[in-house]
């Protein structure tokens, strides 16, 4: 499959709280990214609403879209295609930009790509490094906390998910337990990088030769130890509370990598979503690389939150291996990366 | 002129063409299917199906709601990007006085509603007058049964025009015996109807502005809200 023709693709997310449009050449060239975040707006509920966070979606479409083409600086006729975030995600979100790209294609008589969310998350990481194939992939966010294999371009193979909460979400949780504001990640990252690990908080490591994760065991585990002390008015230390957790949950998403990756002789690591933000996923996961000579991806901070930028870097692979869909693309909440593969 | 109309507020589905005298072609379901689905694919075919292309399309009117939250955001999401892209004037008109003109010969008080659960409609009041269908008090959320003692008093004979009659016709009959229930015909919101009131409108100044009108927070603003009041 050719994957060097040129394109320019418009990209459009929507699948969460960020309404965000983005044109990329080549899959690789950022021309423009715009985020309308609506991060600010779901601090008061302490996590996103989405009746509310699909209420913004709407007023910020066209807005986001018209900013996105102008400072691009292109034309409608220079772009080849529009690429949508179909899913998963929430899916009142979801559906304003699917109805809106296929509004788009329609009035400009382009193809309409539909593009898997975390295929956008692992190919933010090509608007930085090119990809290097067989490689693994460590996706890591409010949603997801996914291993994905790929032996070439468009082709996903998931070989671990989480069973329960994503590590994210725990991030969330245990943040709202130590009393730290929505979104709980900077928070944790911040004090446990001043605390000391010293609780041995559990590590769900499952069956040996699985690769994949769990942290509600975890999550409850240090509410549980929180609500403990408050109860019998002892004081604890937050930081060495964060410190322990952030700990807990590096140990396992950095050994499962790890292991991973040499079982599947990959040439390159990438790590993307949210939670890879997290400076002691950062340092954990370059030590680790570097002592196992394997090359490690880990976009900017603003290309692993949720942009449209990664969705048109994904949608410009899908585009040109000819996925395309019709008027009649629906967004899907549980959309499954493997559909997507070669 | 040529008008695109589109409603995807409610259970109904419709998307118009019409000139200033001619409705060249209405496309209308009301069964329970996706609209996200069934919209654009609509939209498409109508205009084909009346010859016309996008780029004959002079104006866009848009059903805001109330309504299926979900279902208004789709409709005004595509209008609002055709608008924008397109560049085409906009108008939002309320889905309730889309509804309302289904009783433009009716001579006394016209009341559309859509069911909004727990014994509640989204319904306004509407009165037919030389040859318009006006609004009399503004669209709204409300217990039907608060708002059905308000039309008593009103003391004017009234139709109600729904699709939803079946939930309330008994609360109806109870509070208001004298009133007329629509027949099903009248019931369906008609986009032509919506292409017809578009004409009459000044167009939107910023297509990015148009947003649905929802008449109800959601259920997460209500409760903080609340709590903000219980505080104090
Ligand atoms: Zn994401």
């Amino acid at each position: 499959m050719n994957f060097e023709k040129p394109n320019i693709i418009l990209g459009i997310e929507t699948s969460c709280d960020e309404t965000a449009a983005a044109v990329v050449e080549n899959g690789t060239i950022i021309r423009s990214s715009v985020v309308a975040t609506q991060i600010e707006i779901h601090k008061r509920f302490g996590g996103v609403v989405p009746e509310v966070a699909s209420r913004h979606h709407v007023e910020q479409f066209t807005v986001v879209c018209e900013q996105a083409i102008k400072e691009a600086n292109v034309e409608w006729e220079d772009i080849d295609a529009i690429a949508v975030t179909q899913g998963p995600g929430l899916i009142g979100a979801l559906l304003v930009g699917v109805n809106g790209a296929k509004a788009l294609a329609f009035a400009h008589q382009k193809p309409l790509v539909p593009v898997h969310h975390i295929a956008g998350h692992i190919y933010a990481n090509r608007l930085v490094n090119e990809m290097k194939f067989p490689l693994l992939a460590l996706i890591v966010s409010g949603g997801h906390t996914e291993l994905i294999y790929m032996r070439s371009h468009a082709s996903y193979e998931v070989i671990g998910e989480t069973r329960d909460d994503a590590a994210g979400e725990a991030f969330d949780k245990v943040a709202r337990t130590l009393d730290l504001p929505y979104p709980g990640g900077p928070g944790i990252d911040r004090l446990a990088s001043i605390g000391k690990p010293n609780i041995d908080f559990p590590r769900a490591w499952l069956e040996p030769d699985s690769y994949d994760f769990s942290f509600s065991g975890l999550k409850s585990a240090v509410i549980n130890m929180v609500h403990n002390a408050k109860q019998k008015g002892e004081t604890i230390s937050k930081e060495n509370i964060a410190a322990s957790f952030q700990e807990s949950v590096m140990d396992v998403l950095v050994a499962k990598t790890m292991k991973a990756a040499k079982e599947y002789h990959v040439e390159q690591i990438i790590v993307a979503g949210g939670v890879s933000a997290n400076q002691g996923l950062r340092q954990r996961m370059e030590a680790a690389c570097h002592d196992a000579g394997i090359p490690l991806s880990i976009p900017p901070l603003k290309l692993c939150t949720d942009n449209a930028a990664m969705i048109a870097a994904a949608g410009s692979i899908g585009y040109l291996k000819g996925d395309r869909a019709d008027l009649a693309l629906n967004g899907n909440p549980s959309l499954e990366i493997e559909k997507f593969s070669v | 002129m040529n008008i695109l109309a589109i409603d995807s507020s409610n259970l109904v589905m419709g998307v118009a063409v019409s000139t200033e005298t001619k409705v060249l072609g209405e496309i209308i379901t009301n069964v329970k299917k996706n609209h996200s689905i069934r919209l654009m694919p609509a939209i498409e075919q109508i205009i084909r199906d009346v010859d016309l292309t996008l780029d004959q399309i002079d104006r866009i009117a848009v059903a805001i709601g109330p309504g299926s939250y979900t279902g208004v955001r789709i409709g005004v999401t595509i209008a609002k990007t055709l608008a924008w892209t397109a560049n085409k004037e906009i108008v939002g008109i309320s889905s309730l006085e889309a509804l309302a003109q289904n009783g433009m010969h009716f001579n006394g008080l016209i009341v559309p509603f859509f069911d909004a659960r727990r014994g509640q409609v989204y319904t306004g009041l509407y009165q037919s007058k030389d040859g318009k269908v006006e609004c009399v008090q503004e669209d709204r959320l409300t217990m039907m049964k608060d708002w059905l003692g308000q039309l008593k008093e009103c003391q004017e004979s009234v139709l109600f025009l729904s699709n939803d009659l079946d939930k309330h016709v008994a609360i109806i009959h109870e509070i208001l015996p004298n009133s007329v229930i629509g027949e099903a015909v009248y019931n369906n919101p008609r986009p032509s109807e919506i292409a017809k009131l578009a004409f009459t409108r000044e167009p939107s100044k910023d297509v990015h502005h148009v947003v649905p009108s929802y008449l109800r927070l959601a259920e997460a603003e209500s409760k903080w809200l609340e709590k903000q009041v219980n505080k104090e």
